[in-house]
């Protein structure tokens, strides 16, 4: 096992006090009960008897948070889409895709920051609004770190489209200026505002070349004296070669225009062109890439990654992949400058400048309160192939472990367990028994959500699962005296001897109470009748009861019979049936024919010698009386019917 | 699908309907009423899904639905009817059938009126007394409610107790009611019956009992033909669309294999019958079109990136004229569209009024679609 590389961070449960009294606690699949003991510390012997409380941590908590339940509803989606799409797409219309898929998370990250931030201003109480801030904060923060790896290692953009997918990335994500931008823009003479230069530094640093002119040509015309010197810098400005995105020059040919160029920005400053104008000269300066003159302006990047982005724009614009480590490196040492040091977020976009997928993945599970972002982070990776060869030494792979905590946590919740279904269907290895585990402690509180569950189960063959959620549900109705309930459930899942134990009830409740319920039930067995043997016998036990209200005597009386030499009643029933016999044999006409009378001759012999407790039967006076009747009626039919079958067949 | 507009609301939905329109109006609905399932907390909201007002400068549609208000709900919404414009009668897994109002002046709902229990299992004392209730049909003032306890109530909205229970109505589950006529009431059960019952007779027992052949495949839903009352068609668990034709014999007139799980809806469109609504636990939504004359109107030629499929109709009965009954050889096709491609969680509900379609899914979001014909 390898060492943690961090102390793993102590959880406070609330209430529960450790100093008093010793805790104990049990693993759940996504969560942790703890309770407090009866045992207090070591020397104090056994404690006080107190409160006996039962608390639930959990782990995932974000889970519980109603805003970001449409965050994991809509990347469910997304998710699913991804794990369809057609790997064999090659090459680049893969890649298009994949990169796709990249941003549509992101929009969705986005669209729940904008919610988040609603409800942040909306809500007037402030503890919950601090909530929703952090929430903001936290999801700004995977944005930003999502949108690095999409830039690096999804869409693994060459040198040159790197330095332009940087800066959308810098721009997109450093919006403290836009309110100043606005706040000048929006003042009535822009170039006399205070903020004026910074916006102009703002847009220069970020390499906003156009909107940077455009400004700095509201200050020409309010101040035409610096005509000459604006001119220069705006041609300068005009003149700077960027990376294009279509393949119209080769990185020589930029490399060579932007050499020439930046000499040229260097003999004005030597010349002392911008002397005159402070800020025109710090604005030159930024353009040749005077690494001083760009960390002047700290306060206005904020961050030390847009300096990197802004460094590299001026002294490396055709900066590979692989050299980014070292400009990244150095870029945040100089800004941080040993004042301060860097924080978890920083060290997570330094390992992915450094290509460290591991580690950026390793960082955030760490850093994040939940397992959303990095399973679906994972599973991107894995698709565009870059995680291959990474095997932990624990379970299967980090995609698939991920993704297993991930679904994980959405079972634990009471809602949201049915997306994590699709998430275990796609963890090849281990999927299927967190699934079966997870599936079968789902509380089944309508027979719609037994159902729903059922057909996940049924849908993945589960044959065990769907015994035993049926169970279940028979179970339940069997306990409401919903009897044709639970015998549906029970032929549902095939359950012989729960459908045995049912149909046992039925019986019961006939002779009880002398006649059926749940007619429409019993009647329209059909073939499920076959499940099971006494299931079987109350259909036909039903049936003869029906030929007999519909006065089809003889029918009746052969099924009776069968009943009976066939095995299929329950010898503890045949006595019931002998006596239903009863008014058949008393009839006027003869229906038991001669052979017949004999069988149930026997088989009344066979009940009464056959029975165990003898001493019951003789001691019983009803049951004397009605083994007595059944006699003289079956004599008495006997006798009929053999004069009358002597007679049919003499004359 | 470019016209319709969705939103996540954050929990899963299982019923959405239709405020009616006021009785002279020719305006489409604007406002639709949710009920979600299996929260700690469910709610009952009313949702706006007017267009206007929210119509941007170049035109565009921006109609995201947005909340009026809303209330929490005791147990999962099992089902809802509104009553009139102000009133919808919600079904819980409780037990319990609620009557709420909508005050749309102030926008805020209230519970109007509750009946408590209105489905219970006989053996009181174990811990789950209140049986879920099923479903739930309103003909104003009269209200009738099925439940997982095999029970029909009869309620009027203005009085306290219900007007007629049948107890032990049936055996198994019932799943859903909807009204034959004023006084007679269709429901469907768990193991495969359509049955009829006279609420005139004091008989607790059917007037007439239907039965799928053979397998006894659970039927969920049920709805009549708005015009042409002995045409009714189910939905089962198998997601096989029945259509009965209840002046003759006992079995389905004609049996369409449709979705793949069970299907949880089946409407007629209420003025444009030919057109058939049903949603599934698969994830699908399909629209049943049987006006479509394929002499007139070949298939080729009704292209625009909808999965368009014919499916032979499998009729027994020849002598009626209905197109849900026909079975000329040359007009037995139906067109089926499927309205939601790569959805994967179920769709629980959806309604359909004028040229309006509502539904709702597991997936937490709701999606309203204006132009259902356009």
């Amino acid at each position: 096992m390898e060492e943690p590389d961090t102390e793993p961070p102590l959880v406070v449960v609330p209430g529960a006090d450790p100093s008093a009294r010793q805790l104990c606690f049990a693993w759940g699949p996504a969560e942790v009960l703890v309770c407090e003991t009866r045992f207090g510390r070591a020397d104090a012997g056994e404690g006080a008897p107190g409160s006996s409380r039962v608390f639930v941590v959990r782990r995932d908590q974000d889970i519980y948070i109603q805003t970001l339940r449409k965050l994991f509803n809509e990347s469910h989606g997304i998710f699913m889409g991804l794990q369809r799409s057609e790997e064999e797409l090659a090459g680049k219309s893969r890649k298009a895709q994949l990169v796709q898929v990249s941003k549509n998370y992101r929009s969705v990250i986005r669209a729940c920051m904008e919610d988040m931030h609603q409800a942040a201003v909306s809500t007037r109480d402030p503890a919950l609004q601090g909530q929703y801030s952090t929430q903001v904060s936290i999801l700004s923060a995977m944005e930003l770190i999502w949108n690095l790896c999409e830039i690096l290692f999804v869409e693994a953009a060459a040198a040159g489209l790197l330095l332009l997918r940087l800066l959308d990335w810098v721009r997109l994500h450093v919006c403290d200026v836009d309110s100043m931008v606005r706040e000048v823009l929006s003042s009535e003479n822009p170039s006399k505002h205070k903020l004026f230069w910074n916006v102009v530094d703002v847009f220069v640093l970020q390499g906003r070349m156009d909107e940077a002119r455009h400004l700095l040509s509201k200050e020409v015309t309010a101040n035409p004296t610096s005509m000459n010197m604006y001119k220069i810098l705006d041609d300068l400005m005009k003149k700077m070669p960027m990376p294009s995105l279509g393949n119209t020059q080769t990185l020589t040919e930029l490399e060579l225009k932007w050499q020439h160029w930046h000499e040229e920005c260097q003999r004005f400053l030597q010349d002392g062109t911008f002397a005159s104008n402070p800020h025109m000269e710090s604005i030159c300066k930024i353009l040749v890439g005077d690494e001083d003159a760009i960390l002047e302006k700290k306060e206005l990047m904020t961050t030390w990654y847009h300096f990197l982005v802004t460094r590299l724009l001026y002294s490396h614009p055709t900066v590979k992949p692989m050299e980014l480590r070292f400009y990244a490196q150095s870029s945040m040492d100089l800004f941080l400058g040993g004042e301060s040091s860097p924080e978890p977020l920083d060290m997570i976009l330094m390992a992915a400048f450094e290509f460290e997928m591991h580690q950026v993945i390793k960082e955030c599970s760490i850093v994040l309160s939940n397992w959303w972002f990095v399973a679906h982070l994972t599973d991107l990776l894995d698709h565009c192939k870059l995680l291959q060869s990474h095997n932990l030494y624990f379970g299967s792979n980090m995609r698939e472990f991920l993704l297993l905590e991930y679904a994980s946590g959405l079972f634990s919740h009471h809602s949201l367990w049915q997306l994590g279904v699709d998430y275990f269907d796609h963890c090849p290895e281990f999927g299927r028994v967190y699934l079966e585990l997870h599936i079968e402690r789902i509380p089944l509180n309508t027979e719609q959500k037994a159902l729903k569950v059922l057909r996940i189960c049924e849908q993945r063959q589960m044959h065990e699962q769907v015994r035993s959620i049926c169970k279940i549900m028979a179970m339940k109705a069997l306990r409401n005296n919903r009897l044709g309930s639970a015998l549906s459930w029970s032929i549902r899942a095939k359950d012989a001897a729960f459908a045995t134990l049912i149909s046992d009830r039925f019986l019961k409740d006939y002779c009880e109470r002398g006649c059926f319920s749940d007619l429409d039930l019993i009647d329209n067995l059909g073939p499920s009748m076959l499940l099971s043997d006494r299931l079987t016998f109350l259909g036909k036990y039903r049936e003869f009861h029906r030929l007999y209200g519909e006065k089809r005597f003889p029918e009746a009386a052969r099924l009776l019979l069968t009943l009976m030499t066939a095995h299929i009643a329950p010898c503890s029933f045949w006595m019931t049936l002998l006596t239903d016999a009863l008014p058949l044999l008393e009839q006027k006409e003869i229906i038991f024919s001669a052979e017949q009378t004999y069988e149930l001759m026997r088989c009344l012999e066979d009940l009464t010698a056959g029975n165990v407790d003898k001493q019951k039967f003789q001691e019983d006076d009803v049951e004397t009386t009605k083994v007595e009747m059944l006699r003289l009626a079956l004599a008495r039919n006997l006798a009929r019917v053999i004069v009358k079958e002597g007679t049919v067949e003499g004359s | 699908m470019e016209d319709v507009s969705a939103k996540f609301v954050s929990q899963k939905i299982s019923r959405t309907r239709w405020r009616p329109p006021p009785a002279a109006s020719l305006q489409p609905p604007d406002v639709f009423a949710t009920g979600s399932w299996d929260n700690e907390d469910n709610r009952i909201s009313f949702w706006s899904a007017d267009d206007l007002g929210n119509v941007g400068l170049n035109g565009e549609y921006h109609g995201e639905p947005h909340l009026l208000c809303d209330i929490q709900h005791n147990g999962d919404v099992m089902d809802m009817q509104f009553l009139d414009q102000e009133r919808i009668v919600v079904a819980s897994s409780t037990g319990t059938v609620t009557i709420f109002r909508h005050h749309q002046n102030n926008q805020t709902l209230s519970a109007n009126h509750r009946w408590e229990r209105a489905h219970y299992h006989v053996d009181q004392d174990t811990s789950c007394g209140g049986a879920a209730c099923t479903g739930v049909v309103c003909n104003k003032p009269e209200i009738v409610t099925v439940g997982e306890d095999g029970r029909i109530n009869l309620f009027r909205a203005d009085q306290k107790d219900a007007v007629r229970t049948i107890d032990n109505a049936d055996s198994s589950t019932l799943h859903a009611v909807t009204f034959l006529r004023t006084t007679e009431i269709l429901t469907v059960n768990s193991i495969g019956q359509l049955k009829i019952w006279d609420l005139r007779q004091q008989r607790n027992e059917p007037s007439q009992i239907f039965s799928l052949a053979g397998d006894r495949v659970p039927l969920h839903c049920v709805d009549r033909h708005p015009n042409q009352q002995h045409i009714v068609a189910t939905g089962g668990q198998d997601g096989m669309l029945s259509i009965w034709d209840i002046r003759q014999g006992t079995m389905p007139v004609s049996l369409l294999n449709a979705h793949e799980a069970e299907m949880w809806e089946v409407h007629f469109h209420p003025s444009n019958p030919d057109h058939l609504f049903t949603c599934s636990e698969d994830g699908s939504l399909w629209h049943w079109d049987s006006s479509t004359n394929v002499s007139e109107k070949p298939s080729f030629l009704h292209q625009g990136g909808r999965s368009t499929t014919y499916l032979s109709h499998n009729t027994i009965n020849q002598s009626v004229v209905s197109a849900w009954l026909s079975n000329d050889p040359t007009k037995d096709r139906m067109e089926i569209t499927n309205l939601i491609p790569n959805q994967t969680l179920s769709v629980n509900s959806l309604d359909v009024l004028g040229p309006c379609l509502v539904y709702g899914t597991d997936a937490e979001a709701i999606y309203v679609n204006r132009q259902l014909f356009a």
